[in-house]
């Protein structure tokens, strides 16, 4: 047990130096996530009312988005240079690696979302309970979209053109987190109680926590025969 | 009893089953079909608020149905092709992502058509309509990943796990939308003690939903007595059999 810990931990602290030497990508999610959302009044309207409505759906769709490109390269360079078939063949449990890996992933390319959507949501005239909500469910969220995602990358990591493929099969997957998390946002702003939108997040990241990893490492297997 | 699965397990023994059991199915697809749409078309009364459009229902609610059995018992399948590591299993569930796909594709289009006189517009985003969308696109996403794998072995595999996961979370996706808006009228015929339908309406849905199901099962064999013949075009009993019937 003890020595499977030091694996992930180990691993985690590869994957993190990793995303520090390679700093200049580290800001290309957050800049495809600031540019979705102001294409979004470019778009439809500068009317700050209107803004306020839609604000929680552009915000998450955005977020959801970026997690979607960011995602992309979860195991791409691994699986390029062979360090995948090495985790592969590790004694310790490839469920449980797998998890250090996508919490590396979340730590690069899902915190920093959260750092940047306050701001965002000021711009899209949020009130500041609406703010507050906005980041609850993103703690939530995003950790989530991370982990479901990575099943779907595990499924395509061997294809040439998977890109287009892993949105077509992670999507329908993100629909309930998108729904439970723009209605929290929404009713806050109205001021309504959000505790309920928050639990139904909570246990689906919990199962996601608990499943995922193991259907991810079901699928690199597949992946990689 | 077990003996006979691992017979059903060989892809000789099922071509020759299923086979024999095409005509059948085909025969008795049609015989329910023509007696369903007789009595849902001429027999049954038009109804006292929606007229005579609620006629599509003998369409659309069957489809919807099939469209959602097929998703289930993919997923059984995928699972006992993961478990056993049963070819077969794998070669029924790749021939039934077009049936249901094409089964919701089917229920949706319908279910338009229908919403048009009742709601006043093509598409509302409605929950129903909207879970059923998004099985579409669940279909779509697994059509599209086992066709992007070259290996079909390879290609069943990974679907299977994209299916399974679809399953977990089919629940979650129909709650989450049915929470989210709710439009729809409710169902209608799931408490069969006492349905809010009358029988002269309920018979001739009945009757449909058997026939849509028979319809199923003729094609989705065919298809599978394709697959098979093709996964083992090198195998010894193939060549047999092309050489009967060769002549």
């Amino acid at each position: 047990m003890n020595s499977t810990l030091h694996a992930m931990t180990a691993l985690l602290r590869r994957d993190l130096l990793l995303a520090f030497r390679h700093r200049g990508e580290l800001a290309n999610p957050l800049l495809f996530f600031a540019m979705i959302v102001t294409l979004y009044p470019l778009g439809v309207s500068p009317d700050p009312e209107l803004l306020r409505v839609v604000a929680p759906g552009v915000i998450w769709i955005a977020a959801l988005l970026a997690a979607l490109f960011s995602l992309e390269n979860l195991f791409r360079a691994d699986f390029d240079d062979g360090a995948l078939e090495q985790m592969l063949l590790s004694p310790h449990p490839l469920a449980l690696l797998v998890l250090a890996r996508i919490f590396a992933h979340w730590l690069v390319s899902g915190l920093p979302l959260l750092l940047l959507a306050p701001l965002l949501a000021l711009q899209l005239n949020l009130s500041p309970v609406a703010i507050q909500a906005l980041l609850a469910t993103l703690v939530l969220g995003t950790p989530l979209l991370s982990l479901v995602g990575a099943i779907g990358v595990a499924l395509t990591v061997g294809l040439r053109r998977g890109g287009m493929l892993l949105t077509l099969l992670v999507m329908p997957l993100y629909i309930p987190v998108l729904i439970f998390a723009t209605n929290a946002v929404a009713a806050a702003g109205a001021g309504m109680p959000i505790e309920g939108q928050l639990y139904f997040l909570a246990a689906l990241l919990v199962l996601a926590l608990t499943l995922a990893p193991l259907a991810v490492a079901a699928a690199l297997r597949i992946s990689l025969s | 009893m077990w003996s006979f699965f691992y017979k059903l397990a060989s892809p000789k023994y099922f071509y020759d089953l299923a086979g024999k059991f095409i005509p059948w199915l085909g025969t008795l697809t049609v015989l329910l079909l023509l007696a369903g749409l007789y009595l849902g078309l001429f027999v049954a009364p038009p109804d006292y608020q929606q007229g005579e459009s609620y006629r599509i229902m003998f369409v659309h609610v069957p489809a919807a149905w099939m469209s959602m059995f097929i998703y289930v018992f993919m997923a059984v399948l995928s699972g006992i092709a993961m478990i056993w590591n049963i070819k077969l299993a794998d070669v029924m569930a790749q021939s039934s992502a077009a049936l249901g796909a094409s089964f919701t594709f089917l229920a949706l289009a319908t279910g338009s058509l229908w919403g048009k006189p009742m709601w006043g517009a093509w598409w509302v985003w409605d929950a129903r309509l909207t879970s059923e969308l998004i099985l579409l696109f669940l279909y779509l996403g697994y059509i599209a990943l086992t066709a992007a794998i070259e290996d079909t072995r390879v290609a069943g595999r990974a679907g299977g796990i994209l299916i399974l996961v679809g399953v977990v979370n089919i629940p979650i996706i129909h709650y989450s939308v049915e929470w989210w808006n709710t439009l729809h009228q409710g169902a209608t015929v799931t408490k069969l003690d006492k349905p809010s339908i009358h029988a002269s309406m309920l018979w001739p849905l009945l009757l449909m939903a058997l026939a849509f199901q028979c319809y199923y099962f003729t094609v989705v064999l065919m298809r599978a007595r394709a697959e098979v013949l093709e996964r083992e075009k090198r195998s010894a009993w193939v060549a047999e059999l092309l050489s009967r019937l060769k002549g």
